[in-house]
């Protein structure tokens, strides 16, 4: 685990001083993910389950248990997640409850996280997203794969005002730039 | 802008989708009995009609799954969306 480089270290500073009312952003530079392939009903899918303690959520929804979460990504596919270090017991786990019927890989490297919380966290990323985040639409505990702007990320409701963005380590400078404009646009609303 | 109703993730706006030409164009049963204008016919020739036109299209930024939409070339309407093995009777 040594070399590892924060994909965003370079943009740390502005991140932090972009804070404004309580709104802040955060880099999660490491999370552990392994993509999920099952089908669904499965027997496999009911191993993996068992195994994690929890129910492979629905469309568009998470799942949590033990500071494990499934997230939905496609009607056979799930990203499960973790604290930083746990990819290999994790993929351990999974491979051992699927036994061949699907497919387990460790995607940890694939992205990287920012945290977006706050009382504003809303309006900063309808400033980016065109999804509808309005709590009749989305919620804690709901996920998606969109885009801000050109660029693919997964969303994951984390709470009230608490969003969890996994992008692309290449794409996180891109994303965080438009989030930072978004937050300077509305604290210089705010100062006004 | 469409919105297009994927049918595993729901409504989403078009920049998450890719266009992938008409749908229900069978692959050749035996294409090596095909002639050249045939095989040629099958892999680049298609409807270009006025009206209600199945199309494929991929949710790229979402949850990556091929499906079909109905979408009248005449007005943009989008009819409805189903998925891969269904038919367009089935467009909601
Ligand atoms: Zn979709």
């Amino acid at each position: 685990m040594a070399d590892r480089a924060e994909p965003l270290a370079a943009l740390q500073g502005r991140i932090n001083d972009a804070a404004f009312g309580g709104t802040t952003l955060m880099t999660v530079p490491f999370v552990a993910q392994v993509g999920l392939r099952v089908e669904p009903g499965s027997a496999a899918a009911g191993r993996v389950e068992t195994a994690l303690g929890l129910e492979l959520p629905e469309v568009n929804r998470m799942s949590e248990s033990g500071g494990r979460r499934a997230i939905w990504l496609a009607p056979d596919e799930w990203l499960v997640v973790a604290a930083d270090g746990e990819e290999r017991s994790l993929v351990a786990l999974l491979e051992e409850a699927i036994a061949g019927e699907g497919s387990v890989v460790d995607l940890s490297a694939n992205r990287t996280g920012l945290e977006l919380a706050g009382p504003d966290a809303r309006t900063v990323l309808a400033t980016c997203c065109s999804l509808d985040f309005h709590p009749r639409a989305f919620g804690p505990g709901q996920c998606a794969q969109t885009l801000i702007h050109k660029a693919g990320v997964l969303v994951e409701q984390r709470g009230d005002d608490r969003y969890l963005l996994l992008v692309r380590p290449s794409f996180a400078a891109y994303v965080a730039e438009w989030l930072l404009d978004g937050m300077l646009g509305l604290k210089a609303d705010a100062a006004a | 802008m469409f919105e297009i109703r994927c049918p595993y993730c729901g409504p989403r706006d078009e920049p998450e989708f890719k266009y992938g030409g008409q749908a229900h164009v069978a692959y050749p049963a035996d294409p090596e009995l095909l002639s050249d204008e045939e095989w040629a016919r099958f892999l680049f020739v298609r409807d270009n009609s006025r009206g209600r036109y199945a199309e494929r299209w991929n949710h790229a930024a979402g949850c990556r799954r091929w499906f079909n939409v109905i979408r009248d070339t005449g007005t943009h309407e989008l009819v409805g969306s189903y998925r891969v093995g269904e038919q367009p009777e089935d467009a909601r």
